[in-house]
């Protein structure tokens, strides 16, 4: 008896090969072979010569990957803080306003509305928004003109100033729907009677959303800033294809300098250095994000 | 939600007015946010002339499909079209069996070190793309699997195969130990317990699984870049990309490639609502 009991854990090892043997060979082999490539200086073609540490040290004194970095904190802004912001309080009002007074269907309507740009692979949303602000015919300028602004139609991708402004408004546009659509589903939870408590003490309605409703579906909140932060860490397509980094290097990211060392100016070994520095970020990351969750779970549960 | 309404009686206004005013300003915010989707679908249509006379912001004067006819021809997007198909049917089906195998021996099984386990597919999963991307391509090219779909294929089954087992480890733990412990004391073997009795209770969460497997695959575009360079094994973000802004390619001619791009996901949109709904608002699921 006590034989069958314990059996019921074992002999559950053998279903694990197939998925050990793949993530050898597509993971971590490719990881580790990156790692040892970024101590060496390799174009890709002859054998690659072992220089030690001195692709990190051009890294640390290397502007144009700084640049990129801050780029890509700057982005956070459109991409994780605005989001997460907007997407509270729409969420709030969809799920608390439009739902009481205009029904659930409608509520879903809106939802599901907000939400249409996230279904979009990121090189399409590149197409879309290149079209939309081309200089010459795109729709932007054209109402620009139309409405006698037409000092202020400009190459909105082209010129430096506000190239990497109209990659962030893209990318809020695109961003909003998925929190929006995690918070409504949050806020079930929420109990209608705290609420109504709060409302007889005398709690404003900036009161409730911020001591109730938040507090309350802070464990969403955490997910959607780690998804979206390391979304943003990771973005690419959207910048593939609106302007290849450019003008300069105004919109550039870390994930399309280690793509261009690669595959245009053939510096393997530093493009290798490149990505691994944001690999340990996103980890990093994610570690202090586990930790978090886990001390909120304890938190509660005592 | 009785009690709902009631707290709210205080903030809600005596007439409709109000109501109708804040639903108006919210249809306006809607309807900018889906202004580029419309404003590609109006201009996919045009033809070029009366693009040039009346500006992108008119309605169209009747259906012409040349543009989006002249652009299927010019990129081969059969060919495009297919490849995302074949790849993201593929990866999605080997994704989701290779995650229920992982998932069975970690979420049922209690293999030594199984939360570290979990943590690093997670990790796998978040790993940026060209921290693997030189030696993939090196690999693939090593292996005559250069610009053949197959190695797509292979790749993202592993890295969705990698979320498919921290979710699906994390379901499975909370299944009946009662349940499987009858089967097993009947002499059941662990590869029937999963065929016969995990595998179809679980069938609701493979599915969510499924489709954003598919989904996820068909939208990616930094591996497929970079292993698939030519016109025959592209993707349909790829070859869309690639063609963008090419020369000689006019203005209805690069709406007609937005919608060409956008037309497919608003079609699995539809056919998965459900499905994506519950993924998402179960797992946060991105």
């Amino acid at each position: 008896m006590k034989h069958k009991t314990s059996s019921i854990y074992k002999g559950y090892g053998v279903f694990l090969i197939p998925g050990i043997i793949a993530f050898l060979v597509i993971i971590i082999i490719p990881f580790l072979v990156n790692l040892g490539i970024s101590f060496t200086k390799w174009s890709g073609v002859r054998a690659p010569v072992w220089i030690g540490l001195s692709n990190y040290q051009r890294l640390i004194g290397d502007s144009v990957f700084w640049l990129s970095f801050r780029n890509n904190l700057i982005l956070l802004i459109a991409m994780t803080v605005i989001p997460v912001i907007v997407g509270l309080l729409l969420a709030t009002f969809l799920f608390d306003y439009i739902a009481n007074n205009f029904g659930q269907r409608v509520s879903s309507f809106f939802r599901a509305g907000f939400y249409l740009p996230q279904i979009l692979p990121s090189a399409v949303i590149g197409i879309v928004w290149a079209w939309i602000l081309q200089p010459d015919w795109g729709v932007v300028n054209y109402i620009l003109k139309a409405i006698g602004l037409s000092s202020l139609a400009h190459d909105w991708l082209g010129d430096p100033s506000t190239a990497l402004l109209a990659v962030m408004v893209v990318m809020v546009w695109f961003q909003i729907g998925y929190p929006v659509v995690i918070f409504m589903a949050a806020l079930q939870r929420v109990e209608p009677e705290l609420l109504e408590a709060a409302s007889i003490d005398g709690a404003s309605w900036f009161q409730k959303f911020y001591y109730i409703t938040i507090h309350l579906i802070r464990p969403e909140i955490l997910v959607v800033i780690l998804t979206t932060t390391i979304y943003t860490l990771k973005i690419f397509g959207q910048v593939y294809v609106l302007t290849g980094g450019g003008p300069g290097n105004a919109t550039s990211v870390p994930s399309y300098y280690a793509y261009k060392q690669f595959f245009e100016t053939q510096q393997v070994g530093y493009g290798s250095t490149v990505s691994l520095a944001m690999a340990v970020i996103i980890v990093l990351l994610t570690i202090l994000f586990i930790n978090i969750q886990s001390r909120q779970e304890n938190a509660e549960s005592v | 939600m009785a009690a709902h309404l009631m707290i709210d009686r205080k903030y809600r206004p005596k007439n409709g007015v109000v109501k109708w005013i804040t639903l108006i300003v919210l249809s306006v915010f809607l309807l900018l946010m889906l202004m580029p989707f419309i404003m590609v679908a109006m201009n996919s249509v045009k033809t070029e002339a009366e693009f040039a006379r009346y500006g992108p912001l008119s309605l169209p004067h009747g259906l012409n499909f040349t543009s989006l006819k002249d652009f299927w021809v010019r990129v081969n997007f059969t060919q495009p079209l297919k490849n995302s198909t074949i790849i993201s049917l593929s990866v999605a089906v080997l994704a989701v069996l290779l995650s229920l195998l992982n998932a069975f021996a970690l979420g049922l099984g209690k293999v030594r070190g199984r939360i570290w386990i979990l943590v690093f597919f997670l990790m796998a999963n978040f790993l940026p793309q060209e921290a693997l991307a030189y030696p993939l391509y090196y690999f693939a090219k090593f292996f005559h699997l250069y610009d053949k779909t197959l190695s797509v294929i292979l790749v993202f089954m592993v890295i969705q195969s990698a979320f498919g087992t921290y979710l699906l480890s994390s379901v499975f733990s909370t299944f009946p130990r009662e349940i499987i412990e009858a089967a097993l004391m009947d002499g059941c073997s662990k590869l029937k317990l999963l065929v016969y009795l995990v595998a179809p209770l679980s069938i609701p969460t493979l599915s969510v699984l499924f489709v954003f497997f598919f989904i996820w695959t068909w939208n990616e575009f930094f591996l497929p870049l970079i292993l698939l360079p030519s016109n025959a094994s592209q993707t349909v973000p790829l070859a869309l990309a690639i063609n963008q802004g090419q020369y000689g390619m006019n203005i209805t001619a690069q709406s007609a490639s937005g919608l060409l791009g956008i037309l497919p996901c608003i079609i699995f949109f539809l056919i998965f609502q459900r499905t994506l709904t519950r993924g998402i608002t179960a797992g946060g699921i991105k």
